[in-house]
């Protein structure tokens, strides 16, 4: 703590007008809460997608072909709006926080030049896949598939090690408030990094698998029970059902990891108001004049999960200097959406273990009416999560950018007025946004109606009635 | 190794310039290609060649982006606190430009085409034009060192409305020669003409404009008018020669020596930029050694760069290979 009171007066000697802050703030908010939410589908959407065609090939299944061609073309869709949206997200760190990257930049930008490779890498090989169905052959084509997916793992695990070295900064020496020596390696391998990239790429997973699942579960009880809907909601819940056990581990190992090397979020995560032992796993409530309420309390559950003792210690926000410790506001809502992320997450594996159970007893996909209306729900829900999941780490940084270093009002911008740049952007997005979810409708009306005489066959030869049918396209 | 950092930064900007161009250029002629029934076929071709394409030469920017701000972090922040109008600008035209894209394959009423294909079209011309007035700014020496320089001056200027128009008019021309080599391939004598005829146009636009622009620069950037008229001289000729080449060319065969010869016009323009400015980052304040982060950083994108070499560019070739050999199928 000595380290952060002597960074906060270096920090106030250049205070800023922090005029900008909350529009910043917002437009951030706004821009990454919805790049995060295409983030599961170029990574892990992709796996699902091959595993079809991997089947598809392999059992000389149609059916699982369609699937596979059908979500390549949706990943199609979700991967360039997910690519523009991931651009606006670099402009951003320059537009709204150029003290970060002027002073922190040679450090932090590292990981990004890391993720930038992957990120060719996946943009080649996805339109290569995307765009290979006809005229490739079948092996060839499924192996084009394999570096988008391999590289969706490196790019967010680089992206995810950025996010990690704010949270705990290292492997460089400041002077005169600005980064002069560098140990990349240290500061891509991060104390943080290896728990927040495993968390974030098996909540990839669980969102891409939920989600794709649930549409399939949707058109189940509407009464498509055929063998296609089966399959397609089959072969994303049983990966769903298999990462989210994993990801119980990992939030727990994750939790833990927090508690000993961010103990101010951790204290804001289990609102700690003062350091002690025998502290409470505390259950919704808020904070209200700097004391937790109105939550149900498990005694000594948060010391008995961090130090598996009744008596482990935990540091309170009362350790944390006043003028650098969240408002009362902050805390509840960091503390909040750990308790939803946690409860989607029991949730959620409740129903893997569900499916797991059922599959084992009858050897056949489920269609018991109210399982499908929870495999629809859960869709939504694992995106909630991991919308609440980015909100711990994100707010329960505050109001450090990088902790310990950089306050967030000193890394804003002040030029410009940023209310009109995120007025526009909002606008955009809520356009944007609105398109992709009829873009996508639209698609599945379209194979709807191809369903009964289905003229796409994978791997055939390019049909003379392609080059008419612009409404192909 | 702070220039050889530059050097791979300017790489990227060349090669963003030329793809990425020739991706925006596309756009230009979507938009200008008349009404539904008379721009059918134009924009068809449009939309089949650079489906495959566009994601990858997009990348290009992201590698800038990324290689300015961890190599030269103070002239990163520089820039965007002073150049954040047309930057913010341009940043919503990908945005748009790059769903509408997305979108407009999937749609199949003329009337929603239409609506995605123009907010695709007019983004596309005006994304280029913004970050050709950036360069502008950055050119005529326009960003201070520290920063927050004039919101508008900076890029409401004679070279930065040259740069910006020059841009667009660049990836003008190389998308039209593409798109006719393209057509070619494709054999569809009537779309290889009609963009034949338009890169000719555009051909003797831009270099018109580009000696224009000459009279620009005197007046408003003389650094780097003379930069570019003694260190830069080759590559400006070499612009010069390569642009006429195409011009005479274009007409009598050989696409792939077309294509060659308007990638390096457009090219050459772009690095003799470079080389007018060197040994300066931001007008003749800032250098690229003291803007440059520190040593170990520079290694780190040094070891990035050599790994994109290894693994990026054959990825790149077998994508255009595959592309021109028409295995990809849109």
């Amino acid at each position: 703590m000595t380290l952060a009171s002597t960074a906060v007066e270096n920090a106030s000697l250049l205070a800023a007008d922090p005029s900008q802050l909350i529009p910043a703030r917002e437009q951030m908010a706004f821009t990454l809460g919805f790049h995060i939410i295409l983030v599961p589908f170029g990574v892990a959407f992709t796996f699902l997608m091959l595993i079809a065609n991997y089947r598809g090939i392999r059992r000389d299944d149609a059916q699982a072909m369609l699937l596979a061609r059908r979500w390549s073309q949706v990943a199609g869709v979700l991967f360039a709006v997910g690519a523009v949206s991931g651009t606006v997200l670099s402009f951003e760190l320059g537009l709204l926080w150029p003290r970060l990257m002027r002073n922190y930049g040679a450090a932090f930008g590292i990981p990004f030049a890391v993720e930038g490779l992957f990120f060719f890498l996946e943009a080649i090989f996805v339109a290569i896949y995307l765009y290979g169905w006809e005229r490739m052959r079948p092996w060839p084509h499924f192996w084009t598939g394999v570096p988008v997916v391999l590289s969706g793992v490196g790019g967010t695990s680089s992206v995810v090690a950025a996010n990690a070295w704010m949270n705990q900064p290292q492997g460089f020496e400041l002077s005169g408030g600005r980064v002069v020596a560098v140990d990349p390696l240290a500061v891509i391998v991060n104390d943080a990094f290896w728990y927040e990239a495993l968390h974030m790429l098996l909540a990839a997973y669980m969102v891409a698998g939920f989600v794709v699942a649930g549409v399939y579960a949707v058109g189940l009880l509407r009464g498509r029970r055929d063998r296609y809907h089966r399959l397609g909601m089959a072969i994303p819940l049983t990966v769903a059902a298999i990462v989210t056990p994993l990801q119980i581990f990992m939030g727990d190992v994750a939790a833990r990891e927090v508690a000993h090397n961010e103990p101010a979020k951790f204290a804001a995560i289990e609102m700690v108001s003062r350091t002690g032992t025998h502290i409470p796993l505390v259950l919704g409530g808020a904070m209200v004049d700097g004391e937790p309420r109105y939550a149900i309390e498990i005694p000594s559950g948060a010391s008995l999960l961090v130090g598996y003792s009744p008596r482990t210690r935990i540091a309170g926000l009362n350790e944390i200097p006043a003028d650098v410790r969240s408002p009362d506001r902050l805390v509840t809502t960091v503390h909040l959406a750990f308790d939803v992320m946690v409860g989607i997450g029991f949730a959620l594996l409740a129903l893997a273990l569900c499916f797991a159970l059922l599959w084992w007893r009858r050897r056949v996909v489920p269609e018991n009416r109210w399982f499908l209306r929870a495999v629809a729900v859960s869709g939504l829900l694992t995106v909630v999560a991991l919308e609440a999941g980015w909100v711990v780490t994100e707010v329960g940084r505050q109001p450090w950018t990088v902790v310990g270093y950089l306050l967030t009002r000193d890394a804003v911008t002040t030029s410009g007025n940023l209310w009109l740049f995120f007025t526009a952007t909002v606008v955009l997005y809520l356009i944007v946004g609105a398109g992709t979810f009829y873009v996508l409708r639209l698609l599945r009306r379209r194979w709807r109606q191809t369903d009964a005489a289905d003229a796409d066959v994978p791997y055939g030869p390019s049909r003379a009635s392609d080059e008419a049918g612009a409404g192909a396209r | 190794m702070s220039t050889f950092a530059a050097v791979v930064l300017f790489i990227g900007v060349v090669a963003y310039a030329v793809l990425g161009g020739a991706d925006y250029g596309a756009g230009f002629w979507d938009l200008t290609a008349g009404g539904t029934e008379r721009g059918r076929e134009p924009r068809h071709l449009v939309d089949q060649s650079l489906a495959p394409v566009w994601e990858a030469n997009h990348v290009w920017l992201i590698f800038c982006l990324v290689m300015l701000w961890t190599g030269f972090p103070g002239a990163f922040a520089a820039i965007m606190t002073t150049l954040y109008v047309p930057l913010g600008l341009a940043a919503l035209g990908i945005v748009v430009r790059g769903s509408g894209f997305a979108f407009r394959k999937v749609l199949v009423r003329t009337q929603e085409q239409r609506v995605v294909g123009a907010a695709f079209a007019i983004s596309s011309v005006m994304t280029p034009f913004f970050l050709g007035t950036v360069a502008g700014g950055i050119a005529s020496g326009r960003v201070p060192s520290a920063g927050h320089g004039n919101p508008l001056t900076s890029w409401i200027n004679p070279t930065s409305l040259l740069g910006g128009v020059l841009a667009v008019l660049a990836c003008a021309f190389t998308a039209a020669v593409f798109l006719s080599a393209e057509a070619r391939r494709r054999e569809e004598p009537d779309l290889e003409r009609w963009f034949r005829w338009r890169a000719r146009v555009t051909a003797v636009v831009t270099g018109v404009v580009a000696l224009a622009g000459i009279a620009v620069l005197r007046v408003d950037a003389s650094r780097l008018f003379s930069g570019l008229l003694s260190r830069g001289l080759v590559f400006v000729l070499l612009s010069g020669a390569c642009g006429l080449g195409a011009l005479a060319l274009i007409s009598r065969g050989a696409p792939r020596l077309v294509q060659a010869l308007a990638v390096s016009a457009v090219g050459a323009v772009v690095v003799g930029w470079g080389v007018a400015q060197y040994p300066f980052l931001l007008g003749t304040h800032l250098s690229i050694a003291a803007a440059a982060a520190p040593r170990a950083t520079l290694v780190a994108l040094t070891v990035v760069a050599v790994a994109a070499v290894v693994l990026v560019v054959p990825s790149m070739a077998l994508l255009f290979v595959l592309q021109q050999r028409g295995r990809l199928e849109v």
